[in-house]
């Protein structure tokens, strides 16, 4: 009797388990043209992001493309003892830190002060015209402010070396001159970036509740305490959250502005993790030590993105997911 | 919105200060690109004469342009960027909205996991080798294709389309499936028809993203009649081999023309499309971006 009664709730969380199943596979079967849609993206996902986080084992071995990644030999850590014993590395990461550093103080600062400006235009096509041109920046490619930068500061007919000739100066190479080369990354990124920088703030601007402008100038609040106490305060949120997320990002130093603006008489200023990365793998080879670099950079990476989602979360921000 | 009723007098020097500094930031941002351009069509005399010093060129020339056209390196290069834009983009569109209109299905089953997987790949990657070790091991090397597939969908682009596409009004979608109406179908003739907006949008990130890709040139592609437009410029400014190659196959230009108008006539041809199309299209790519920043 016990037996039998065992064997009937044994059997029921069976049947249980089967209907459930059952269902599921004929809600995943209604929903069939869906993943088949999905089909190529998550192949591409698959094969173009997941096997490279496979293919970081080769961080570990010495990898050669003849032998290929599974009969590679594995060589443990003797990469990353490599790497963290020869100068080049904390280079790297100073010069990726100072880059990022310095963009996100002299970059985040343009940004705000044209959107404030903006902002305070009452005259709509002004404000649009002056809009419009200065984003316009922001599509061009790197190789294109590359050009525009040497167009102003070659040696020999760059515009600032001959009005330093006509002053009767020395002309300088700026940009084969470890001094200037982080100066001119910010600058021509601040060239390029500002005017989109700007939109951010103006949408959330544009959502402060003018009633609480009608009732300052009732209070006889006027232009300079407006922006004090209602249009900045109006903006911190969005301000301490691009900051949190950008330091989220430092170890990213601008890989493609750098790379086109980089040239060998510059490394001591101008060389970071990436194009390190890029030219030890793919100009010699050393793949398994590129990577292991690489590998280091995108762990690094992860935790300090995740910590500054976390940290902006408790800002009272909504974080990026 | 700001109501200042009326303007005392140290307002109207502040508003006066501000505009000054507006019309200064958009002058930065102009004169760049206007100056590369005077660059590109002054001839070697009027530069000799200013002392290299020119910002209204009295005479113009065009013969910088006609020698980048006349040679096969430009000509070459712009082929396969424009192939690129155009047949990236298209594929771009169509494996994206494929991935973000299923996902944008809240009662599909997996739908967490794999916006989990996607997401994913925004915050963590690989790193440069082994993707490089994978476009190789999937034969795009010195192919077009490199240019493309490597790229297919971008996960930032996949989630600001899912929104666009959980925003839309669900009864006109479960009124065409109540007539008999498969999912394909009321994707192409409902969900699509809607969604003009994000699909110019989309089209705009893609499409210039294609149209300044310069990393995926130098990566993957060794084989120099392949190169995209970015990356044979970039060489030209690195080097004056290109601009010599150009030179070389008309020698009486060396004369009239420093090898700075031919690398400037190049960057012109370069940043044209981009600025021809700008104006037209700038306030769907504020639209998206801030689409994009919206959550669900």
């Amino acid at each position: 009797m016990t037996r039998h009664a065992a064997t009937e709730t044994g059997m029921d969380a069976l049947t249980h388990k089967q209907t459930k199943l059952a269902r599921l596979a004929r809600r995943v079967y209604r929903y069939r043209w869906y993943y088949l849609m999905m089909l190529p993206g998550l192949v591409y996902f698959l094969i173009y992001h997941y096997l490279p986080m496979v293919g970081v084992v080769i961080a570990f071995k010495d990898f050669n493309l003849i032998k290929g990644i599974w009969h590679s030999p594995w060589v443990g850590l003797k990469h990353f003892e490599e790497i963290f014993t020869s100068p080049d590395i904390y280079r790297t990461i100073r010069n990726t830190l100072m880059i990022s550093t310095y963009r996100i103080i002299f970059g985040m600062l343009p940004d705000l002060l044209l959107a404030l400006i903006l902002n305070e235009i009452r005259v709509r096509w002004f404000k649009r015209t002056v809009q419009t041109i200065t984003y316009g920046p922001y599509f061009l490619s790197w190789v294109i402010v590359y050009a525009l930068a040497f167009s102003f500061l070659a040696p020999e007919s760059g515009l600032v070396n001959t009005l330093l000739r006509h002053l009767g100066m020395n002309p300088i190479d700026f940009l084969t001159n470890q001094e200037y080369f982080r100066t001119i990354l910010v600058t021509t990124d601040i060239w390029k970036n500002t005017g989109f920088g700007a939109v951010i703030y103006l949408a959330s601007l544009a959502a402060i509740n003018p009633q609480l402008y009608e009732a300052a100038v009732v209070d006889g609040a006027g232009r300079w305490r407006q922006l004090w106490h209602i249009t900045l305060p109006g903006i911190r949120n969005v301000f301490l959250l691009l900051l949190i997320l950008r330091i989220g990002h430092i170890m990213d130093a601008g890989f493609e502005q750098v790379y086109i603006f980089l040239n060998a008489r510059v490394y001591e200023t101008g060389d970071i993790i990436d194009t390190w990365v890029f030219r030890r793998g793919l100009e010699n080879l050393e793949f398994s030590m590129a990577t292991a670099v690489g590998f280091f950079k995108g762990v690094v990476g992860l935790v300090l993105v995740i910590g500054a989602n976390k940290l902006a979360k408790r800002f009272g921000g909504s974080g990026i997911w | 919105m700001n109501t200042i009723l009326y303007k005392t007098k140290s307002d109207r020097i502040v508003d006066a200060i501000l505009y000054l500094i507006l019309t200064l930031f958009a002058l930065a941002a102009l004169f760049p690109i206007y100056y590369v351009f005077v660059m590109s069509v002054t001839p070697i005399d009027v530069v000799l004469k200013n002392g290299g010093f020119v910002i209204f060129p009295e005479k113009v020339t065009w013969e910088g342009y006609k020698a980048i056209f006349e040679s096969p390196v430009i000509p070459r290069a712009l082929q396969v960027t424009v192939f690129v834009t155009v047949v990236g983009t298209a594929l771009n569109l169509i494996v994206t909205t494929l991935l973000a209109y299923p996902l944008s299905k809240k009662q599909l089953p997996g739908r967490n996991f794999f916006l989990f997987m996607i997401v994913f790949t925004m915050l963590f990657s690989g790193g440069l080798i082994p993707l490089y070790l994978v476009v190789r091991a999937t034969g795009l090397l010195n192919t077009v294709w490199a240019l493309i597939i490597p790229g297919l969908v971008s996960a930032f682009n996949m989630l600001i389309m899912k929104t666009f596409f959980e925003n839309l009004p669900e009864e006109i979608e479960e009124a065409a499936k109540v007539d008999g109406c498969g999912e394909l179908a009321a994707l192409f003739r409902i969900v699509l028809p809607l969604s003009k907006p994000i699909m110019a949008t989309m089209a705009l990130f893609y499409g210039i993203q294609h149209w300044n890709a310069y990393f995926q040139g130098i990566m993957y592609i060794t084989d120099k009649s392949l190169y995209p437009m970015q990356v044979v410029l970039r060489n030209m400014l690195q080097a004056q081999s290109v601009s010599q190659e150009l030179l070389t196959q008309n020698p009486t230009l060396i004369q009239q023309l420093p090898p700075e108008t031919l690398q400037m006539a190049a960057v012109v041809v370069t940043i044209l499309p981009v600025l021809v199309i700008y104006p037209f299209v700038q306030k769907y790519f504020v639209k998206g971006f801030l689409l994009g920043s919206v959550k669900e």
